[in-house]
C-alpha cells in the first residue's frame, strides 16, 4: 500500500515538469490570476472568485472554504497552490485542488501559506453562500441562510432563487422563501417585484423586516436652486419650521451654493492677526470686549481690503429664500418607497400594539415583585398601625438566606426549593423577635415604632455589611428559568418573572385564605377594624399582632429570594424596595389584600409607563412617579381600597 | 418682639445663649487663625457644621417634638439652602477663575465668552457648556440668598399644603415626606437637572473675593456666622413656642381633633410650622455646605432626614435644648468613631473596628433610648433640674400622646 | 319658632350601614334638649355631622341668623361660627396647665400669625379667673391638666367650652363616671349655660336627663323616634319597644 503510494508520488513528482498542460481548471485560474491570488484585495479578489466559480468544478466550494480558512498554500519552486492532509505535519502532504489527489510530501519550509485578510475572506464567504445554499447537509444549508441573513448582498439573490426549487426541508424552503422576498425588497431588478415583495409584508413585525424596509426610507438633506425633478423626493423642508436657517445655510456652503461665514473664531483669529501697536483698524483692542465692538472692528478691516467681508444677516437670509431644501430618498424608485412606507407604517402600529403588550408583561412583573416586597409590609400596617423600617431588611435577609443556601447546596433546583422555606423561616422567627423585643412596647406610639424599626434597619443593614462584605453575591437561578417565553420579537419575558409572577399569584391566594377562611385570619381582620373591640370578645391582639408581623416578615423573607434572583444581593437589596413598598402601600390602602394588589399593579404599570416615555433615564420615571403618588394622596388620602365609616379613625 | 421679659421668664434660653457664646469665644481663642492654634482648622470646620446641624435639629424638634410632624424631608430644606449659596460660590469663583484665564489672551473677553467659558467650566463634567436657566441669578449674592429661603419655604409650603389639606396625618406623613426628598434626591442626581447630577456642587470653601483670606480665618467667620444663627435660631424657637402658638401646636401634636373643635385651623398651622421650619432648616443648610466644601444629591437621600429625627429622639424631643445636645452629641461622636479615630477592640479571635460597627451600636442603641428613654438625653438634664430645684419646673412635653378622644361610643 | 340649629332630611351611610337616616332635628336660640337613644341609634353620629366632622350623603344642616349652611365649612370654621362640642371622655391638653387650657379655649383671634404675636392681656386673665372660678378649679389653674380628677377633667372641657362663648353647645354623656356631687354640680352647669345659649346634651342616664328637666329627643335606628317631655317620650309604646327589646 505504502510503496503504492510512492510510486503515484514519484509519478506525480515527475509529471511537475510539465505541469501547465495536467493542472485542473481551478489550479489554471488560480495561475493565470497568481498575481491577485498571493495579494489578494477586497477589491481584486472578485473577478477572481468568479472565473473559479465559472469552472463550475465539484471541488470548488471545498477549495473556496480552506482559502477563506487560511489553509491553502503555494509551492515556492513553481508557484503552484495545493490544499494540505495535515497543515501541522513536517513534511507536509500535498493535495491536488482539482483532483483531491494526493501529489506529495514537500517539507514545510518549501511551502508558503495563502493569508488572505479578513475582507477577502469576507468576500470569499460570500461566494461560497450559493454553494451551502445547496449543500447536502441541512445544517450547512441553514448556515448558508444565516450568513445572509447577517449580512445580505445582491448578488445572493440569484444563488438564493437557485437554491429555491431543490429545498426538499420545509422549514429551510420557508426560510429560503422569506429571505428571497427580503432580498428582492432591497436588491431585485424589478420594481414591480420589489413592491410586491415588499407587500407582502404587511403586517410581519419580525426585526429583520423592518430592518430591511427601513433603509429603504433612509433619506438625505439636500440643498439646490430648484426641486430637482428626477430625485425621489420624501418632503421639501421649511427654512425655520423644518430645519433651523443656520443649519440651512450651513448646507448651501457645504454644497457651495453660498459663500461660507465669518464665525466668531475666524473673526476673532483676524483681529488678532491684525493687532496693530495695540489697536486694530483703529478702535484699541481694550475696547474690544464685545461682540458688537468686534463686529465692528472686523467691518472696518473688511472694509479696508485686508480681509474678506463678513456675510449679513440679510444675505444669509437671501441665500436661504433662495434655494430649495428637501430630502431625497437614496432609493430612487418611488413606488418601492410608497411600497415601503406603506407597509412599515401598518407594521409600526402593529409593533406598537405588541409594545404595548410587552409593557404589560414588564409592568405585571414589576407589580408581582412590589405585591411580594409590599404585602408583608400592608399587612403590618393594616393590623398594628406600624410602619415596619426594617420590612427592607427582613427581604435582604431573605435573599442573603437564598445566597448562604447556595453556597452549601450546591443543586441551584433543590437550593432555590429549600431556600425559600427557610428564608420565610428565618425572617419569620426575626419578626417575630422584633415585634416581642421591640415593637410590643411601642404600642400606640406609630411615630417611635417607625423610629426604632429604623434603628434596627440601619444595625441589620451594617451587620450584613460585616458579615458578608460590602461587594454583591450572586444568587443563581436554575438553568431551567434561563432564558424567556418569546411571542415575537416585540414582546417577550423571561423565565425567572414569570416564575416569581406565579409566586405573587401563589402568596395572593394563599393570604386571601389564610385572612378569609381561618380563624387567624378572622381574628386578624377583627383586630384590624377595632382592636379593643376584639379584645373584649376575647381575642389575644398581642397573640394576632406576632402572628401577622411573623407571616409579613416571612413572606418579605420569600421577596428577598425572588428578588435575588435577577438582581445582585446587597446589604441596600431591601432599602432599595422599600419607599415603593411604602408607596405601594399608601396608594393601595391598607388593611386588604386587594388594595396592595391594586397599589402594586399601578405603582409597576405606571413606572413601567413612565420609563416608556423616557427610557434613557429611570431616574426621572422615579422622581415622576412619586410627584404622581403624592397627588395621587390629594384624591384618595387612604388608597385605592380605603375603610370608611367611624371605625377607619383619623 | 423678643422682650426683657420673655428671657427672664425663660432662663434656660439665657444659659444656653451664654453657653453658646462661651463655647464660640473658646473656639476661637484655641483656633489656629485667631487663638493660640491647639485645635485644627478642620476641627473648627467640623465645630461650625455641628452647630449647623445644631440649628436644623431645633427645626426638626420644632415641627416634629412639638407639632407631632415627624417630618422625614427637612435634610432636602437643608440641601436645597446648601445648593442654593453654592450656585453662587461656584459660579462666581469659577467666573474670577475664568476671567483671569480669559483675561491672558489678545482679545480682551466679551460677555460671551465669559459666560461660555464658565459654563463649559462648571458643566463639561456633566457634558454640558449652556448654564441652565434656573442659574439665572448665581451672579447675585442677594438673589441666591433670598433663595436660601424662598425655595425651601416655597417647596414646604406647596407640599405641606397639598399633604395638610387632604388631612394626611402620621405615618402616612412621614413616609410622603421620605418619598418627596427621595423624588428630591433622585431628581438631582440627573445630570440634566442643572445643579452637575451626582458631581454636586464643589469648591464652595472658597469665598468669591477672599481668596486670599487664609482657611484659617475664614473658618472662624463661619463659626460665628454659626453660633449667631444658632442663637437667633433657639431664641425665635423659643419665643414662639413660649406663648399661646406653642399651647396650639402641642394641642395639635396631643389631639388634634380637639384643637380643631377649639375654632383653631390645624391645617393652617401645621403649614407654618412646617414652612417656617424649612426655611430654617435653608439657612442651616447655606451655613453649612460652605463649610464642608461640597454638596451633593446623597446629602439629601432620606436617609439624612431619619438621622436627623434620630439626633433630636436621641436628644430629647419636645425640648429646645435636647434637640441641640441630641444634635452636637451623635453628629460629633459618629465624626470620632468613622473616622478611625476610636480604638478598635480586639477581642482575639475578632477586632471590633468601629468603622464598621458604629452604624450597628447607633442602630440598637437608637432602639433602646426609644424603649427605655423616651424622653432622650434632655429627659435626664430635666430629672436633673428638678431633682436640684425644690420649685416644679413643668416638663416642656412627656411624650406618651393621650389617645384619640374623637373616639366613638 | 325661630330655630338656632335646623337639620333637616340628613343621611349618612358606612359601608352599606345607614347611621343616620333621614333624620330631622330643630333646637331654639336658648334652650336646653337632652337626646337620648340606645347604642348606635346615631347619636355621636349626629354631632359628628354638626361639628363637620362627617359629611352627609344628603339632606341640610342650617345654623344661625340668617341661617347658612354648615355642610360646606370646616371643623374649626364650625367651631367659630359658635358651636362648642364636649367629647365622650374628656379631652383636655393634658400636657398643658389648666390656665393655658382655658387660655387656648378663650374666644380669640384663632390665626397662626396672630396667635404668635398674643400674649393674654388684663382682659383675658381675669376672664379666665371667672371662668375657673364657676367650673370650681379655680385653686387648680396651674396643675397640669392630666394630674386633674376625671370630673375635673370634665368640667375643665365644659369651662373651655364655655371659654369659647358658643352659641350652641354639644354635650356627649357629660356625666359618664361622676359622683353624685359632681353629677349636681355638672346640671348646675348646663342649666346656667342654657340660659344664653341652646345645649344639647347626649346622655343614657336617665336620672341625669330627668334632673336636667328639659325636653327629651329620642333617636332610634338613625332618626327621630319620639319628642317631648321625659315622662312623654318613655310613656311612647315604641320607646319601651326599643329600650326594652322585643
Amino acid at each position: 500500500m505504502v510503496r503504492l503510494f510512492v510510486v503515484f508520488a514519484i509519478a506525480c513528482l515527475g509529471a511537475i515538469g510539465t505541469a501547465h498542460a495536467q493542472t485542473g481548471p481551478i489550479q489554471a485560474v488560480l495561475q493565470d490570476n497568481r498575481a491577485d491570488i498571493e495579494r489578494a484585495s477586497r477589491r481584486t479578489v472578485q473577478p477572481v472568485l468568479d472565473a473559479i466559480i465559472a469552472t463550475g468544478g465539484e471541488r470548488v466550494p471545498l477549495f473556496l472554504e480552506r482559502w477563506r480558512d487560511r489553509v491553502v498554500y503555494q509551492r515556492d519552486a513553481d508557484g503552484l497552490f495545493f490544499l494540505v492532509e495535515d497543515e501541522d505535519a513536517d513534511p507536509m502532504r500535498l493535495i491536488d485542488i482539482d483532483t483531491g489527489a494526493i501529489v506529495g510530501d514537500v517539507p514545510e519550509d518549501e511551502m508558503s501559506r495563502l493569508r488572505p485578510n479578513s475582507g477577502v475572506r469576507g468576500v470569499i464567504a460570500t461566494a461560497l453562500v450559493q454553494f451551502q445554499l445547496s449543500d447536502p447537509d441541512p445544517l450547512r444549508r441553514a448556515a448558508g441562510l444565516t450568513a445572509i441573513e447577517r449580512d445580505p448582498e445582491a448578488s445572493h439573490l440569484t444563488a438564493l432563487r437557485a437554491s429555491i426549487d431543490g429545498e426538499a426541508d420545509p422549514a429551510l424552503l420557508a426560510r429560503k422563501t422569506r429571505l428571497e422576498r427580503l432580498l428582492t425588497a432591497t436588491f431585485g431588478a424589478d420594481e414591480a417585484a420589489r413592491v410586491t415583495a415588499i407587500e407582502s409584508f404587511a403586517g410581519d413585525i419580525a426585526v429583520d423586516v423592518r430592518a430591511t424596509l427601513n433603509p429603504l426610507l433612509s433619506t438625505r438633506m439636500r440643498a439646490a436652486e430648484t426641486l430637482p425633478e428626477d430625485a425621489n423626493i420624501a418632503r421639501v423642508l421649511e427654512p425655520g419650521d423644518d430645519i433651523a436657517v443656520d443649519t440651512a445655510y450651513d448646507m448651501l456652503v457645504d454644497a457651495d451654493l453660498a459663500p461660507a461665514l465669518v464665525d466668531d473664531d475666524a473673526r476673532d483669529a483676524a483681529l488678532i492677526a491684525n493687532i496693530d501697536n495695540d489697536t486694530v483698524a483703529g478702535s484699541a483692542v481694550a475696547t474690544l470686549n464685545t461682540n458688537a465692538a468686534r463686529d465692528a472692528a472686523y467691518a472696518a478691516l473688511a472694509e479696508a481690503g485686508t480681509v474678506p467681508p463678513a456675510v449679513t444677516p440679510d444675505e444669509r437670509a437671501a441665500a436661504v429664500a433662495d434655494h430649495v431644501f428637501f430630502e431625497t430618498y437614496k432609493e430612487p424608485s418611488q413606488a418601492v418607497t410608497d411600497a415601503a412606507r406603506q407597509t412599515l407604517g401598518a407594521i409600526e402600529s402593529r409593533v406598537g400594539a405588541y409594545r404595548v403588550v410587552d409593557l404589560g408583561l414588564d409592568g405585571l412583573s414589576l407589580a408581582s415583585i412590589y405585591f411580594l416586597a409590599a404585602i408583608g409590609l400592608a399587612i403590618t400596617f393594616g393590623v398594628m398601625g406600624v410602619i415596619n423600617m426594617a420590612h427592607g431588611e427582613f427581604i435582604m435577609i431573605g435573599a442573603y438566606t437564598g445566597f448562604v443556601v447556595q453556597q452549601l447546596v450546591p443543586n441551584y433546583t433543590a437550593s432555590i426549593a429549600i431556600a425559600l422555606p427557610l428564608a420565610f423561616a428565618i425572617a419569620f422567627l426575626a419578626g417575630v423577635a422584633l415585634e416581642r423585643l421591640v415593637i410590643r412596647h411601642l404600642m400606640h406610639r406609630p411615630l417611635e415604632t417607625l423610629l426604632a424599626t429604623f434603628g434596627i434597619s440601619i444595625a441589620l443593614q451594617q451587620l450584613a455589611k460585616n458579615i458578608f462584605g460590602t461587594q454583591a453575591r450572586p444568587l443563581t437561578a436554575p438553568g431551567w428559568l434561563n432564558g424567556s417565553w418569546v411571542i415575537n420579537d416585540v414582546a417577550a419575558i423571561s423565565y425567572i418573572r414569570i416564575a416569581i409572577f406565579i409566586l405573587a399569584v401563589i402568596f395572593f391566594v394563599l393570604l386571601w385564605f389564610i385572612l378569609n377562611r381561618t380563624r387567624l385570619g378572622l381574628e386578624v381582620r377583627a383586630v384590624t377594624q377595632n382592636s379593643r373591640m376584639a379584645a373584649s370578645m376575647g381575642i389575644n391582639p398581642d397573640r394576632v399582632n406576632m402572628l401577622t408581623f411573623g407571616l409579613g416578615s416571612g413572606i418579605a423573607g420569600i421577596a428577598g429570594v425572588a428578588i435575588g434572583l435577577y438582581a445582585q444581593v446587597t446589604s441596600e437589596l431591601g432599602a432599595s424596595y422599600i419607599v415603593q413598598s411604602f408607596m405601594t402601600v399608601v396608594v393601595g390602602g391598607v388593611g386588604n389584600i386587594w388594595g396592595t394588589l391594586a397599589g402594586a399593579g399601578m405603582i409597576g404599570s405606571l413606572q413601567k409607563i413612565i420609563e416608556w416615555f423616557n427610557p434613557a433615564n429611570t431616574l426621572a420615571a422615579q422622581t415622576y412617579m412619586i410627584i404622581f403618588i403624592i397627588i395621587f394622596i390629594q384624591f384618595r388620602p387612604k388608597g385605592i381600597f380605603a375603610l370608611k365609616g367611624r371605625a377607619a379613625g383619623d | 418682639m423678643i422682650g426683657r421679659t420673655f428671657l427672664l421668664r425663660h432662663p434656660s434660653v439665657m444659659v444656653f445663649i451664654a453657653l453658646l457664646a462661651l463655647f464660640t469665644v473658646g473656639a476661637t481663642v484655641l483656633s489656629e487663625g485667631f487663638g493660640i492654634g491647639l485645635i485644627s482648622t478642620s476641627f473648627v470646620k467640623t465645630l461650625g457644621k455641628t452647630l449647623c446641624l445644631c440649628l436644623i435639629a431645633i427645626a426638626m424638634d420644632l415641627v416634629w417634638g412639638y407639632c407631632g410632624i415627624l417630618s422625614l424631608g427637612h435634610f432636602a430644606f437643608f440641601g436645597l439652602g446648601g445648593y442654593m449659596i453654592g450656585m453662587w460660590l461656584m459660579y462666581e469663583r469659577t467666573k474670577s477663575i475664568v476671567v483671569e484665564q480669559l483675561d491672558a489672551a489678545p482679545l480682551p473677553p466679551t460677555p460671551e465668552e465669559v459666560r461660555e467659558a464658565i459654563g463649559s467650566q462648571i458643566f463639561g463634567v456633566v457634558g454640558g457648556s449652556d448654564i441652565p436657566a434656573i442659574w439665572m441669578f448665581a451672579d447675585s449674592l442677594i438673589i441666591q440668598l433670598a433663595l436660601v429661603v424662598l425655595v425651601p419655604g416655597l417647596l414646604a409650603l406647596v407640599f405641606g399644603w397639598l399633604a395638610f389639606r387632604s388631612r394626611v396625618t402620621g405615618v402616612y406623613l412621614s413616609i410622603l415626606t421620605q418619598a418627596m426628598t427621595l423624588a428630591l434626591s433622585l431628581y438631582l442626581f440627573q445630570n440634566d437637572s442643572g445643579l452637575r447630577g451626582n458631581n454636586g456642587l464643589s469648591g464652595l470653601q472658597n469665598i468669591p473675593g477672599a481668596e486670599r483670606i487664609s482657611q484659617d480665618i475664614v473658618s472662624i467667620w463661619f463659626l460665628w456666622a454659626s453660633a449667631l444663627a444658632l442663637g437667633a435660631g433657639y431664641l425665635f424657637a423659643a419665643w414662639m413656642v413660649s406663648g399661646k402658638f406653642g399651647n396650639v401646636v402641642r394641642g395639635i401634636r396631643d389631639d388634634e381633633a380637639r384643637v380643631r373643635f377649639l375654632g383653631y385651623n390645624v391645617e393652617a398651622y401645621k403649614l407654618v410650622v412646617f414652612t417656617v421650619t424649612a426655611v430654617i432648616a435653608g439657612i442651616a443648610g447655606a451655613l453649612y455646605y460652605p463649610q464642608a466644601g461640597i454638596i451633593n444629591p446623597a446629602e439629601i437621600a432620606p436617609i439624612a432626614s431619619i438621622y436627623l429625627a434620630v439626633w433630636v429622639a436621641i436628644g430629647g424631643r419636645g425640648r429646645l435644648y435636647g434637640a441641640v445636645i441630641g444634635a452636637a452629641l451623635v453628629s460629633l461622636v459618629s465624626t470620632w468613631f468613622t473616622s478611625g479615630q476610636a480604638p478598635d477592640i480586639p477581642l482575639g479571635f475578632y477586632t471590633i473596628e468601629w468603622v464598621d460597627w458604629w452604624l450597628v451600636l447607633l442602630g440598637f442603641g437608637f432602639v433602646l433610648v426609644t424603649l427605655f428613654a423616651p424622653q432622650g438625653l434632655g429627659g435626664l438634664v430635666d430629672a436633673l433640674v428638678r431633682n436640684r430645684q425644690t420649685v416644679a419646673v413643668p416638663p416642656a412635653a412627656a411624650v406618651k400622646p393621650v389617645e384619640k378622644a374623637s373616639e366613638a361610643t | 319658632m325661630s330655630s338656632l340649629l335646623e337639620v333637616a332630611g340628613v343621611s349618612v351611610t358606612f359601608d352599606g350601614f345607614r347611621a343616620i337616616n333621614d333624620l330631622s332635628f330643630e333646637i331654639g336660640a336658648a334652650e336646653l334638649r337632652a337626646i337620648i337613644g340606645p347604642n348606635g341609634a346615631g347619636k355621636t353620629t349626629f354631632m359628628d355631622i354638626v361639628t363637620g366632622k362627617t359629611r352627609p350623603d344628603e339632606g341640610r344642616v342650617d345654623y344661625g341668623e340668617p341661617p347658612r349652611s354648615l355642610l360646606r365649612m370646616s371643623e374649626s370654621e364650625i367651631a367659630r361660627a359658635g358651636i362648642g362640642r364636649k367629647f365622650q371622655r374628656p379631652t383636655v391638653f393634658e400636657q398643658q396647665s389648666v390656665r393655658d387650657n382655658l387660655m387656648m379655649a378663650l374666644r380669640n383671634d384663632r390665626a397662626p400669625f396672630g396667635v404668635m404675636f398674643w400674649r393674654a392681656g388684663e382682659a383675658d386673665v381675669d376672664k379666665v379667673g371667672e371662668l375657673a372660678e364657676e367650673i370650681g378649679l379655680a385653686d387648680e389653674l396651674d396643675r397640669m391638666a392630666g394630674e386633674l380628677a376625671h370630673g375635673q377633667k370634665q368640667w375643665l372641657e365644659i369651662g373651655m367650652l364655655l371659654a369659647q362663648d358658643p352659641k350652641l353647645l354639644l354635650v356627649d354623656e357629660p356625666a359618664a363616671g361622676m359622683t353624685l356631687g359632681e353629677r349636681e354640680h355638672t346640671t348646675d352647669l348646663l342649666k346656667r349655660a342654657a340660659e344664653t345659649r341652646a345645649v344639647v346634651v347626649v346622655e343614657h342616664d336617665m336620672e341625669f336627663v330627668r334632673r336636667l328637666e328639659c325636653k327629651v329627643t329620642v333617636l332610634h335606628e338613625g332618626s327621630v323616634l319620639a319628642e317631648g317631655s321625659l315622662d312623654h317620650v318613655t310613656a311612647n309604646q315604641d320607646v319601651i319597644d326599643v329600650y326594652l327589646g322585643r
